[in-house]
């Protein structure tokens, strides 16, 4: 791989989320396979993926199509970063309830940004909250 | 009327359902296949159903949310939900949220269809 081919960026404006998303995750899972990361990684960063923009989408933008939902990305074979960025007021992370504590298993919010945070190296939340950056580094 | 999601047969008295889709993720489609249960709930008094994961590989939170609200309704009726046959990737996600200790899940339909306590 010569240096123009050691990082790949893929960027993309969603103003709803179908069928652009699985377009996105199609050209995602070529890009990791290319840059050998594992079936591990690949599931992931698809979950990581999707939650992010559909979060971005329903509860940041509150589902509005008028509304865009910014998804960039960088891909080099050792480390992934993305950042998606809505354009709604944002939230405070630390104020979404923790959703495996027992009072709280059934109800349905907050599972997606603990998914993410499970399987992603480090997601991070940007002030006011409709800011998300994450990365996943490849397991040596 | 939308291409079914779902195969939806009755097995041994049971409410057998398999997902066609192999990406559990798409709010329209989960909306489609949530209604498409509960028709088959509703049509039973106490229904017992199992949902076989064998073909999937992709699930989305949302997808969680709407399995947790096909369960309330279940057995609030006096039934009982299985799961069975999850990818051990997809399972991992049920035990980072713990729903693996909400949901009775097991390794094959046979085990799940035998546990049910009602008949």
């Amino acid at each position: 791989m010569n240096a123009a081919q050691d990082n790949l960026r893929i960027e993309r404006k969603f103003f709803g989320l179908r069928p652009g998303l699985e377009e996105l995750q199609e050209e995602f899972a070529a890009a990791l396979r290319r840059f050998g990361y594992d079936e591990a990684a690949a599931f992931a960063i698809r979950l990581a993926i999707e939650e992010a923009v559909v979060n971005a989408h329903r509860h940041g933008n509150k589902g509005d199509a008028a509304k865009c939902v910014h998804f960039r990305s960088s891909i080099s074979p050792k480390q992934i970063d993305i950042e998606v960025i809505d354009e709604g007021a944002g939230f405070d992370p630390g104020a979404v309830p923790d959703p495996t504590r027992e009072e709280n298993l059934d109800i349905p919010s907050g599972r997606g940004v603990m998914l993410m945070h499970a399987y992603m190296t480090d997601v991070e939340y940007i002030a006011p909250g409709n800011h998300l950056r994450m990365s996943y580094l490849k397991r040596a | 009327m939308p291409v079914s999601l779902l195969q939806i047969r009755r097995v041994e008295g049971a409410i057998r359902v398999d997902f066609v889709e192999k990406n559990i993720l798409d709010e329209g489609n989960l909306h489609q296949i949530e209604q498409e249960i509960r028709t088959a709930i509703d049509a039973e008094k106490h229904p017992r159903v199992l949902i076989c994961f064998k073909n999937v590989e992709h699930m989305s939170s949302a997808a969680l949310g709407t399995l947790l609200a096909l369960k309330d309704s279940i057995e609030k009726k006096g039934g009982e939900l299985r799961l069975s046959s999850i990818d051990r990737r997809i399972y991992e996600m049920f035990v980072i949220t713990k729903l693996n200790r909400l949901f009775s899940i097991h390794e094959s339909v046979e085990q799940a269809a035998a546990s049910f306590t009602t008949k």
